[in-house]
């Protein structure tokens, strides 16, 4: 019976002969095509080597000259009854990173392990490093039988003390089997020498497996991004798990907006009844929903936990050791959202998998807590690993791999301090006003339209019976913040100071527009941190020149004359949103119309009970 | 001849690689999709297609030395029109102008580096797909998905970074740009199934007439036809999943001299 294609990660400790295995392998599957067997009988021959197998393998000219590999690479394995896709991940110390990429994309692990040598320390640390990348199950071959006179005594001692690690991490053994993979010795044939082994040939084993029933009930559905057509707006993403049918109501994560889906295509179909993983589709919904790149839909009998504290476990790749309170970015799913570690609790030792002494250093899993800027979301129950895995970069540099492993209460990195929630619940607050205290942080260039629109908006939504205020830049200058420069540091404190301003007047119940430059991403993210769920990224967005072509207050002249050092757009920088709630274009649009569409988002993100 | 077990793989196939293109659409810009106008390449059109209904929300381009066969020119002309592409023909560089230390097969291949760096520099695209998978050779095998290149095309392969499915890093130093490959995942096998499902055009030249065709398609003067009787993607399919022939031996340019590939690669080609 046709099986599955079968993706399976090579880990295994240097010279353990991984690459050997697969080389020979393929002869054995009669892969090699006769001219790359030619090819390596040269090679060898050209080195002066016995018959290396492993250069079928090493496909580059600095791999052969090291007779290391450097790095990942994948190789496809055809049988008659399954496709094997083969992923080579280096063994040498400093290319872990290069086992997670290839150990993330894989089903299986084939661990290969030099009988005479056993299982290393480097070895349980890739296993470590694989269970924590979500595999569950493992195949053991116990290589160079052949330099051990295929040793039945010294195999049966390998395979308990491998038992034994695995065990301890709960990866499932599927198979443990003696090979000697340089003569192709129970690779695809049994060998005579082997003849006391009862189980299958390595080949047999890998196209023999199954794999449990890892099908995960709920659905899941991380935001990609958004296209307009034909006036509606398609949310673009792939289903990670379950299944979405048109008329489900699902909840938004992390807003927990509730919604209904209106429409599921996957273009040219445009009508779907239904669609589930992994497919990727387009999903309309009900109402003017406002769901942007980042949002997780989930379906509303498997909810999610949403927080912006959790404790994680990470494969730590970064050069320098995991720093307290360092900012860092972190991306679940596709949501990205900075992120500072408030607590290391510890780094685990490979030989024994417990509490480590020393400071991490790369290569090591560790467990930490953290704080992320925007709520996250999280799916509880042992199944859901794959759906809470993270990446943690510094800069443009990804430094860790991990997975979380318990959302924590809000505020547990703040010590001693026990803010009062207040005699009066929010949810009475807005059930007497009638809508939602929230915070619309507008940001752009000087003279972009920030506050015009900020007051247009307030005084229709005034009108209508809102609590509404406008918090502006050159208001609080003059009084909270008259001490500050502007300085980025100054600017950052400005800006905390406001964040908690705009903070408290949410919860008094109002709308809270912010109209501040606000230039840099980390500063607004900090403000999205302090204010949470409530918190509203607004670009109000006009070029340089037009912006300056307006200049009302003389201020670009002013700059340009260099009477403003550090001004923002002149020679400041200022970075674009990435991810905003919405985008207010003040370039082609009139500004009439413009506030119009504010105070209609608004109307819509502050309804009362959402 | 598609079983469920092929549909459901083919199924898995389209949807990775649809968030892939996706991924790479909300986080970088400006980008293109380079064109070869094989099969490979008219497929990822395809799949860019099915991501963002049925448009492609950015230019096509063709680095072009003039050398394709004309079977493929006419092919270019008849599917730019159809699906209405936004078509660059890039003129590349002429030969004297690539690097003289490379075997001769190889510099005319490396004329489209040297177009695909001048295109960069002009255009300032900070995002390039290109239709290439890791079973067709191997240095392209140790490929990321999101592979990061220096401000001058170069592929620092020694340091690679960490890329977890589903969790893609996109984000890059100033004045460097991003390759993207969505088909990497894919085996030839794959995309010859999928053409047929979804009913991709692709040129003739790949069916064989008079015992001949083409089983990649290069330049005219460094790309040799295979011995075949297979004229339909049926008898095509079954022909890949009997050989154990590379998919490139017809390219003269790989196989000049045991690193010609990997050097061309490294200096920024496909």
């Amino acid at each position: 019976m046709q099986q599955p294609q079968l993706r399976v990660v090579l880990a295994g400790d240097v010279d353990h002969g991984k690459s050997t295995l697969i080389g020979r392998l393929l002869y054995e599957t009669g892969a090699l095509p006769e001219s790359r067997v030619q090819e390596i009988y040269a090679a060898s021959e050209r080195r002066g080597d016995i018959v290396e197998w492993s250069y079928a393998l090493d496909a580059l000219q600095s791999e052969r000259d090291q007779a290391v590999t450097i790095d990942t690479t994948r190789v496809w394995l055809r049988t008659p009854t399954r496709e094997i896709v083969l992923i080579d991940a280096p063994g040498h110390e400093q290319f872990l990173r290069n086992l997670a990429t290839g150990g993330s994309d894989a089903d299986l692990a084939l661990m290969v392990i030099d009988a005479a040598l056993g299982a290393s320390a480097q070895t349980r640390r890739q296993l470590l490093l694989l269970d924590m990348l979500g595999i569950r199950s493992c195949i053991v071959a116990v290589n160079k039988m052949d330099a051990i006179e295929y040793d039945a005594e010294r195999f049966h001692a390998v395979r308990t003390e491998i038992t034994d690690a695995l065990e301890q991490l709960g990866i499932e053994v599927v198979q443990i089997i003696p090979i000697a993979a340089r003569l192709g010795a129970n690779l695809a044939q049994s060998s005579p020498q082997l003849s006391w082994f009862q189980g299958p040939t390595l080949l047999d084993a890998l196209i023999q497996y199954h794999a449990q029933d890892t099908a995960i009930p709920q659905a899941r559905l991380y935001v990609q991004g958004s296209l307009r057509r034909d006036d509606k707006r398609m949310v673009l993403g792939q289903i990670t798990s379950g299944t979405f049918h048109v008329g489900d109501r699902v909840t938004i994560a992390p807003t927990r907006e509730r919604l209904r889906i209106a429409q599921i295509s996957a273009w040219p179909q445009m009508s779907l009844s239904q669609a589930d993983a992994p497919h990727s589709v387009e999903v309309l919904f009900e109402g003017n929903a406002y769901v942007d790149r980042g949002d997780l839909v989930t379906d509303a009998d498997h909810p999610v936990l949403i927080g912006r504290n959790v404790r994680v476990r990470l494969a730590w790749f970064g050069q320098e050791a995991p720093q307290l309170h360092a900012s860092y970015s972190l991306r679940i799913g596709t949501r990205t959202t900075s992120a500072r570690i408030t607590a290391i609790e510890r780094s685990i030792d490979p030989l024994t998998f417990t509490n480590g002494e020393n400071e991490a250093i790369t290569g090591d899993i560790v467990e930490v807590r953290i704080q992320t800027g925007m709520p996250i979301a999280m799916d509880s129950g042992s199944n859901a690993r794959n759906l809470n895995r993270i990446r943690l970069d510094a800069g443009t540099q990804g430094i860790a791999a991990g997975v979380i492993l318990e959302m924590l209460p809000d505020g547990t990195s703040a010590k001693n301090i026990f803010p009062t929630r207040g005699a009066i619940p929010l949810a009475a607050r807005e059930e007497r006003v009638g809508h939602r205290g929230v915070v619309l942080w507008m940001t752009g260039l000087p003279s972009s339209g920030k506050s015009t629109i900020a007051d247009r908006a307030a005084k229709a939504l005034f009108a209508r019976g809102r609590n509404v205020y406008v918090l502006d830049g050159d208001t609080v200058r003059g009084g909270l913040c008259s001490d500050l420069d502007f300085s980025a540091k100054g600017r950052a404190e400005n800006l905390r100071r406001v964040s908690e301003v705009a903070k408290l007047f949410a919860d008094a119940g109002f709308i809270t527009l912010v109209a501040f430059i606000s230039p840099y991403r980390r500063d607004r993210d900090a403000a999205r941190g302090t204010i949470g769920d409530r918190f509203f990224e607004v670009y109000v967005n006009a070029d340089l020149a037009t912006c300056e072509s307006r200049d009302p207050k003389g201020l670009y002249a002013r700059a340009r004359r260099g009477d403003l050092p550090g001004f923002t757009g002149v020679d400041d920088l200022y970075e674009i949103p990435l991810t905003p709630s919405m985008v207010i274009d003040t370039m082609h649009r009139d500004i009439d119309a413009a506030a119009v569409e504010f105070v209609e988002f608004i109307e819509q993100i502050s309804r009362p009970n959402l | 001849m598609l079983d469920s077990l092929d549909e459901a793989g083919l199924d898995e196939l389209e949807a990775r690689s649809i968030a892939i293109i996706r991924e790479a659409y909300f986080t970088i810009s400006p980008l293109c999709v380079l064109w070869s106008m094989g099969k490979d390449s008219t497929a990822l059109l395809w799949l860019i297609r099915k991501a963002f209904l049925g448009d492609i929300p950015f230019p096509v381009v063709l680095l072009d030395t003039e050398m394709e066969l004309d079977e493929v020119y006419t092919f270019r002309d008849e599917l730019a029109a159809a699906w209405q592409l936004d078509l660059r023909n890039e003129l590349c560089p002429p030969e004297s102008e690539t690097d003289a230390t490379l075997p001769p097969n190889a510099r005319a291949a490396a004329r489209k580096t040297l177009g695909l760096r001048r295109l960069i520099e002009r255009e300032g695209f900070r995002g390039i797909f290109a239709g290439i998978r890791r079973d067709e050779q191997a240095t392209r095998a140790k490929e990321r998905v999101f592979s990061p290149r220096g401000a001058d095309g170069s592929w620092d392969l020694r340091s690679q970074p960490l890329e977890l499915r589903d969790l893609y890093q996109s984000s890059l130093p100033h004045g460097a740009h991003m390759r993207i490959h969505p088909l990497l995942h894919w085996t030839e096998i794959d995309v010859w199934k999928y053409t047929q499902r979804e009913k991709i055009p692709y040129v003739p030249l790949y069916l064989a007439t008079n015992g001949l065709r083409y089983r990649s398609l290069g330049e005219k003067n460094i790309t040799s036809p295979i011995a075949s009787n297979a004229a339909s993607i049926e008898a095509l399919i079954a022909e890949l999943q009997a050989t154990n022939e590379p998919e490139r031996a017809g390219r003269l340019m790989d196989r000049e001299s045991e690193d010609s590939f990997e050097r061309l690669r490294r200096s920024g080609y496909m």
